[in-house]
């Protein structure tokens, strides 16, 4: 893991139009390229970074593709057990109400096996940020149905497409968590092209700047490809996902502030 | 200052928390503890020493609170009954496996399934051979008295952070329920974050400025050096086998015969103790304190003495495995037990003891 890229005929003064933040790591991404986790890191990385709580953040990874979050963020970091990030993101944030607390969890991770947790703690309030990778498939464990997984949609467990009838309709936990007073904002965003990319950005920083308000839970879903999972080039899983995915996961937000956006 | 109280067992351990300066309770109601999270929020332990406490949604939210707590290098207690310790097993093989401090009560009650609400003692084997998955073992407490319940409370955070590791009191019904005087410690503060800073190194609580930071996972995808993890593991587990047994012997000196029996069942078998050399029968106790490690060589001893041992639990016959591992087939090992909530009498214990050991 401590692999790095390191091309020193490039990297010359003159050829540096960007660096990485100081809170992503030197360790090699374990993502498939073009996945949706590495740029949902780097603006996580970025706004921590921006608002210089690096020495001053705790974050849980999830059980999923990103259980080696802590591999990436150079904070200090827990890995939970699948879905329970937000029971350990609870009892952080009480037992040190000073610093930021973040989980990052997939939607098998949150939307299934979490679900008592996520709702649970998004009802009591706790003052943390949830950052949720919305793929529609178990990416990990190589493509299962996900709650996320849209109707019709093959997957290894539903090779057929999903028959709603039999294995139910895919779960918007993000409408359902907007509804709870515990929220203070909700909001569901993309990272497939530079202008959402930046507009997630703004979500998450607004998310973090959140919990000095004390007001409650802070969750950015952000709709993502898989595109190992959905057997699909990186490009071309960008665009299943603009045309399938987000006719059903309505990008832009929900609540702002503690109110429902109308 | 000490101070005396007349309390219950659940009680005690609930004030001997707050006492204890522990940082934060999370637990979900199930009799017969209940009391320990009623107690504590009646006591505002929030307000007298700023302890959090918390009702979880589950007992799978509560253990995981305390997975994140005891990362954090706070010193973290649930509590909760048999059915709901079931449920926290994954939760407590993640904390053995991410070497974490923590505390767990098991009141116990009779099952399987949601079973009886009355007293039992058949959560040994989940307790002492790993009840979640993995090859892990929790440091295992039997209090006898509502004044273990809370002497417990501060000797397991001491054990726990001594080895990082998860400790279990494992108590039942009986001493959860029954009200008794305890001596009370006087309060201890609350360590400041700076103090758990400075003693947890290891902890997650913001990456320190001019140091690396600090990841908390039970996760290797790497199984040579999972390998080495776990041999770390067992050679703390050694250690703990080498310097934490803990136990008490009744009337051994002269005895011709044995009970072993923790918990209320070592109560019951103090009497019968009593009862049998009244009829002349030379019958010692001994009663494990810690079940893990158990004490397994002071048993081996007295198996060159006596002439047959009954091993006395509410249960089918649990720890009876232990006590025989322990003899070696060298004398005659029984088990006698009432279960399903059902508590043994003196008389009853006798009587094994007379037809399964002496005549049998
Ligand atoms: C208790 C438990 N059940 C099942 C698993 C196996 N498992 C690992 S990751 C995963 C699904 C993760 O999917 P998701 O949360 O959508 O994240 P992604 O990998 O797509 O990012 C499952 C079922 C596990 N590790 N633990
Ligand atoms: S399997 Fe899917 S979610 Fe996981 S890294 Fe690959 S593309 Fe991303």
């Amino acid at each position: 893991m401590t692999e790095t890229f390191d091309k020193p005929e490039i990297r010359t003064p003159e050829n540096l139009v960007y660096s990485k933040t100081k809170v992503l790591t030197d360790n090699v991404l374990s993502y498939c390229p073009g996945c949706g986790h590495g740029t949902a890191h780097r603006l996580v990385a970025e706004v921590i970074d921006e608002m210089g709580i690096q020495n001053d953040t705790i974050g849980v990874a999830p059980v999923g593709c990103s259980v080696l979050a802590y591999n990436f963020f150079d904070i200090d970091m827990q890995q939970a057990a699948h879905g329970r990030a937000p029971a350990l993101a609870t009892a952080i944030k009480r037992l040190y109400p000073g610093k930021f607390v973040f989980t990052y969890q997939g939607d098998g991770d949150l939307a299934a096996i979490g679900t008592a947790e996520t709702i649970h703690a998004c009802n009591r309030g706790e003052n943390i940020v949830i950052i949720f990778i919305n793929n529609g498939i178990y990416g990990m464990t190589g493509g299962q149905m996900a709650p996320t997984t849209l109707p019709g949609m093959p997957t290894s467990t539903s090779p057929y497409g999903r028959d709603t009838h039999i294995m139910g309709n895919p779960l918007k936990m993000t409408e359902i968590v907007a509804t709870l007073p515990g929220t203070y904002m909700v909001t569901r965003q993309a990272v497939h092209t530079p202008a959402a990319v930046r507009k997630a950005k703004k979500a998450i920083r607004m998310a973090f700047e959140n919990q000095k308000l004390d007001k409650g839970v802070s969750f950015v879903e952000i709709v993502s490809n898989c595109n190992s999972g959905w057997k699909l080039s990186p490009v071309k899983a960008n665009e299943w996902m603009v045309n399938n995915m987000f006719p059903f996961y309505q990008l832009g937000d929900i609540k702002m502030n503690g109110e429902l956006v109308k | 200052m000490k101070e005396l109280k007349l309390m219950k067992g659940n009680e005690a351990f609930a004030e001997a928390v707050i006492r204890a300066g522990v940082d934060g309770y999370f637990g979900y109601p199930i009799t017969p503890q209940s009391e320990v999270l009623e107690y504590l929020m009646a006591q505002k332990p929030y307000e007298r020493t700023g302890m959090v406490v918390l009702q979880a949604e589950s007992e799978v939210a509560a253990i995981n609170m305390v997975y994140g707590g005891a990362a954090c290098g706070k010193k973290v207690v649930t509590s909760s009954s048999s059915p709901g310790i079931s449920l926290k097993q994954e939760g407590i093989s993640y904390i053995a496996g991410a070497e974490l401090p923590a505390l767990i009560l098991n009141v116990v009650r009779g099952g399987p399934g949601l079973g009886t609400i009355q007293p039992s003692q058949s959560d040994y084997f989940q307790s002492t051979k790993g009840g979640g998955h993995g090859d892990y073992r929790l440091i295992v407490l039997a209090p006898a008295s509502v004044q273990e319940m809370a002497d417990f409370a501060g000797l397991g955070f001491d054990l726990a952070f001594k080895y990082r590791t998860p400790v279990l009191i494992l108590s039942d019904g009986v001493i959860g329920q029954m009200m008794e005087k305890v001596e009370l410690n006087p309060q201890v503060k609350r360590r400041s974050d700076e103090e758990v800073a400075a003693e947890c190194p290891w902890a997650t609580t913001g990456r320190p400025k001019n140091g690396p930071r600090r990841i908390i996972t039970s996760l290797e995808l790497d199984s040579a050096k999972q390998e080495i993890h776990n041999m770390k593991l067992q050679a703390k587990y050694k250690e703990m086998q080498e310097n934490e047994v803990r136990f008490e012997t009744f009337d051994t000196e002269d005895a011709d015969y044995l009970l072993v029996a923790y918990g209320s069942s070592a109560r019951i078998c103090q009497k019968a103790v009593q009862i049998a050399r009244k009829k002349g029968i030379k019958v010692g106790l001994l009663r494990p304190i810690t079940l893990f490690p158990y004490p397994t060589e002071a048993i081996s001893k007295l198996a060159s003495q006596v002439k047959g041992i009954l091993s006395v639990e509410m249960s089918a016959g649990q720890m009876v495995e232990d006590v025989r591992l322990a003899v070696n087939g060298r004398v005659k090992v029984e088990h006698f037990g009432r279960y399903g909530g059902i508590v043994p009498t003196p008389d009853e214990v006798v009587k094994a003891l007379e037809t399964k050991i002496i005549g049998g």
